[in-house]
């Protein structure tokens, strides 16, 4: 089946089957920035935006894209380069894996809310999971990058 | 120092939150088979036949391998030191299925749908057999989960499979339970541990090709690429020559990736075909088939004065391995070996068990291995005893703790599989680590407790904890560096990056010896065929033994530069001062730009590349006091974690960024095992928490506070004074939550997690009492 949409800005169209989820066309069609971490909407990492708004590419079929706009962090990379320097600054990036799809989430945020609260933005955020840092270097780092940013 | 014990972010982290292709499915050929594996829906049975015939016809199928493709040779697929400590007890695919997940036969297709419907077109039929659940009962049990001939240990291990027993161990100096049977205070208990899960959130994953020289090139997440190459090589009966494994970047190990995974049927499939392959695990096969922390149960029994001196520490474990017995004997020495020397001032100690054999998902290497357990059990008996005595805590352990300048018995005693390396502690600062963190959770005003609201109170606890740094005189870590034109430089190394961040301190090392700035050393790391050996990531060995190897190699390098500085400038060595940039004489200078570059094109023209190695003669371990402070709520039991505080000794930190998100992630981890991280099996051996809406890791909104400090320490056996840092903040939490909660409601929990059924059970039955 063919889905049109866009993606970071350029319009596709996907050559896909009707049961497949988003996140394997993506990685299909080599945005390879969109990880697998589990198939239950559970961890975050295959989070992209449609139309800004976060969404679990694992359990969204790529047929709902059609007509809709969606961003990887491919299409965000000034702000994920300027994110991974406070982020990078805390000592909080660790493996990395689930990074990619925080700093979509972050992005969304900033798009809903300019001045968020700290327990606004652990709210936004909690179901980006990250098994290695413990989180305080990431809120501490996300926190200063929205204060300057 | 100019690069060490500063704060520089991880050389890759830019790049990976950038989305850049980097971890081992990002590399994959795009045209590889998919594989999958058909895995048993039985906790025990015999496989009696496998129909394939309806598969095999599905246009798209490459091919189904069963037992039958495979030669029946016993292997591990534990990456450690060779010959392993695990027993060789594994086939690739076997007649017997032994836990609910274990692998019947794969299939290769040429995409995911197709290899999906080829399993669901094999008909397997099974002899189904009884399984053995209840690891309390599995030793010599009638029913044997290894009956077969073939299966052995590499050394003694104590291997009985016909007893349903992977591995046994008993050490004891004195006579502690004679001596605890003697004491005026006298504590006995049981403690529980559960089969806590790895979840890094890059799910198993491995990829195989063959390159344009013929050989087999695996792209794997991996934290021992080395292990993986030879244990690929063995049980497959290729030449080591033939196999190249590449690590790239790995999305998280914490030791779940300390054994090999989907390697032997990407290996396989490509090596039939001729086509490059790919295997991903899904988050459910993670979960059942990969590996798990052991559970274990400890009977301890402590024995003191009545004036507070532990006198005698007995301790009989039981250890669940599951099916396989990858890591068997060595996490359950490490429980008593990282564990015991803490209280050195004992008159006698016993440390024996039995590693069983059971019909669950195989346990193995995690974080910590052996030691949270331990320290769950010991600490959680130490806190008891003192509330018997009625002393205080931090005093009680003070008095009978390790100290810098002591040592333990127990070090030349008990090795990781084999017998240990006597060492004094020539850093520790324990003493300090306790002290300071009892002032900044503000003990004095919290302990016992502090009623909060009519149904709350806010409690503190404590437990202290050490790790080890490497297994000396077996793994070993090598380093080269390359001076190129230009004066900047080549780090290859063996040792692996997994997310800690070893790429970044072991270049800081590499900057520090070399006079140069950190950007200057350019990392590649974990390629079996263009770095040197190294053992890979696990035992708390990076930092302290690759650590050690990049600064003698560094240390080579400056010297043979110096040389040739002293060739150009026409002076002796000792005429010349250097600071990694500009050689200066009397009245000459020459950058090392200049130098690099009439080396490689204008005069004297060499490669200048040195090589060095390391191999531990001791472990120095690291050490950490942790504290925290959570609130109980007395009516529903519901805890909340407020702060925990870690003070830890590290030696020097390398990079006291990196080090603080190596202690805080293993906090967290530990925190997940006391309090959330529970696991549910079914009475016929089904994983019943099998993805992560059943299996609750802490998520950001549990972690309130976590305060993280390091004592002056230095090491000098280490590079610039580093000892290691991975494990040790994984270890406090269990026992000191436990302790919190008994001092918050005098209800003692001795079985993990630590849930608020628990605490309520335990509030009314003290009522009822």
């Amino acid at each position: 089946m063919k889905v049109k949409c866009k993606v970071n800005g350029l319009t596709k169209v996907f050559d896909c089957l009707p049961g497949e989820y988003l996140v394997d066309t993506l990685r299909k069609n080599n945005y390879l920035s969109v990880k697998r971490g589990c198939e239950s909407s559970s961890c975050g990492v295959c989070t992209v935006l449609l139309d800004n708004k976060p969404i679990l590419s694992c359990s969204f079929l790529t047929l709902r894209a059609e007509g809709h706009e969606i961003l990887t962090v491919e299409g965000i990379s000034k702000e994920a380069e300027v994110l991974s320097e406070y982020i990078g600054h805390e000592g909080a990036d660790q493996c990395g894996f689930c990074n990619p799809g925080l700093a979509l989430a972050v992005h969304a945020l900033r798009l809903e809310n300019d001045n968020p609260t700290k327990d606004e933005v652990k709210e936004y955020l909690k179901g980006n999971l990250c098994r290695c840092t413990g989180y305080q270097g990431q809120h501490i780092a996300i926190m200063d990058y929205l204060e300057e940013n | 120092m100019k690069v060490v014990n500063k704060k520089h972010p991880s050389i890759d982290g830019k790049g990976l939150m950038m989305g850049r292709k980097a971890y081992t499915d990002d590399l994959a050929e795009p045209e590889s088979l998919i594989v999958k594996i058909l895995r048993s829906p039985h906790a025990h049975a015999r496989i009696k036949k496998i129909d394939a015939k309806e598969a095999l016809k599905l246009e798209g199928v490459e091919l189904v391998l069963t037992h039958k493709d495979f030669k029946r040779k016993p292997f591990t697929r534990a990456g450690q030191g060779y010959p392993e400590p695990s027993p060789h007890d594994k086939f690739v695919l076997d007649e017997f299925v032994r836990y609910v997940g274990d692998e019947v036969c794969c299939v290769a297709a040429i995409d995911n749908e197709t290899c999906e419907k080829a399993l669901s077109l094999i008909k397997v039929e099974y002899e189904v057999l009884e399984p053995v659940l209840d690891f309390e009962h599995a030793m010599d049990n009638k029913i044997i989960i290894h009956p077969e001939d073939e299966i052995h240990e590499m050394f003694p291990i104590g291997f009985e499979p016909k007893r349903n027993i992977a591995a046994s161990y008993t050490m004891e100096v004195g006579n502690a339970s004679e001596d605890v049977k003697n004491s005026d205070v006298i504590i006995e208990q049981s403690f529980y541990t559960q089969a806590q899960a790895h979840v890094m959130l890059e799910p198993h994953t491995v990829n195989a090709r063959i390159d344009f020289q013929n050989r087999l090139v695996l792209i794997s997440s991996t934290q021992t690429p080395i292990h993986v190459r030879r244990i690929v090589s063995q049980a497959l009966d290729i030449p080591l020559s033939r196999i190249r494994v590449i690590k790239p970047r790995v999305g998280g190990g914490y030791g779940g990736k300390q054994q090999i995974h989907g390697e032997m049927f990407v290996s396989t499939v490509t090596l039939r075909t001729g086509k490059p392959s790919k295997i991903v695990y899904t988050r459910k096969e993670v979960f059942e088939s990969s590996y798990s922390r052991h559970p274990m149960r400890f009977d301890i029994k402590l024995g003191a004065t009545k004036e507070g001196i532990l006198k005698a520490i007995d301790c009989y474990v039981v250890s669940d391995t599951g099916a396989y017995g990858e890591h068997a004997l060595t996490v359950f020495m490490v429980a008593g070996s990282k564990v015991l020397p803490l209280y050195n001032k004992v008159d006698s100690v016993r440390f024996h068990g039995h590693v069983v054999y059971t019909n669950h998902t195989p346990a193995g290497a995690y974080r910590g291995y052996g030691a949270i357990q331990g320290n769950f059990a010991l600490e959680s008996a130490i806190d008891m005893l003192i509330h018997k005595l009625g002393v205080d805590p931090i005093k009680f352990r003070d008095i009978n703790m390790i100290k810098e300048g002591e040592t333990s018995p127990i070090f030349s005693i008990m090795g990781e599989g084999t017998e240990g390396t006597a060492m004094n502690m020539d850093s520790c600062k324990l003493k300090y680590c306790l002290e300071r963190g009892a002032k900044l959770i503000n003990w004095k005003n919290i302990y016992p407790y502090k009623q909060i609201s009519e149904t709350k109170r806010k409690a503190v606890g404590t437990a202290i904890a050490m790790q080890g740094s490497g297994i000396p005189y077996i793994d070993m870590g090598a380093a080269t560096i390359k001076l190129n034109d230009d004066g900047f430089y080549n780090l290859l190394i063996g040792a692996t990056d997994i997310g800690q961040g070893s790429d970044t301190v072991l270049a800081q090392i590499a900057a520090e010896a070399l006079g140069c700035e950190l950007e200057q050393v350019i990392v590649y790391s974990s390629d079996s065929d263009l770095t040197p050996f190294d053992t890979g990531a696990y035992a708390s060995s990076t930092t302290y033994v690759s650590g050690n190897a990049v600064y003698k190699a560094a240390m080579k390098l400056r010297k043979m530069i110096m040389t040739e500085a002293a060739n150009a400038l026409k002076v002796d060595i000792e005429k010349i001062t250097y600071d990694g940039k500009i050689f200066k004489t009397k009245n000459k200078k020459m950058t090392i730009n200049e130098l690099s570059n009439r080396l490689y094109y204008n005069e004297d023209q060499k490669q200048l590349t040195a090589t060095d190695s390391y191999v531990g003669h001791k472990s120095p371990p690291p050490f950490m006091a942790g504290y925290v402070e959570l609130n109980v709520d007395m009516e529903t039991g519901e805890i909340e974690v407020c702060e925990y505080v870690s003070v830890v000794d590290c030696g020097v930190t390398i990079n006291p960024m990196l080090a603080l998100g190596q202690v805080e992630g293993g906090v967290m981890q530990g925190i997940g095992m006391a309090l959330y991280e529970e696991v549910h099996i079914s009475k016929k051996g089904q994983l019943i928490t099998n993805d992560l809406l059943n299996y609750h890791i802490p998520t950001r909104m549990e972690i309130k506070k976590f305060t993280t400090e390091f004592a002056e320490s230095y090491e000098k056996s280490g590079p610039y004074g580093a000892k290691s840092v991975g494990e040790i903040g994984v270890d406090t939490p269990p026992a000191a939550i436990a302790n919190a909660i008994f001092n918050a409601t005098g209800v003692r929990i001795t079985s993990l997690p630590i849930t608020p059924e628990k605490i309520l059970k335990g509030i009314k039955e003290r009522k009822e009492d």
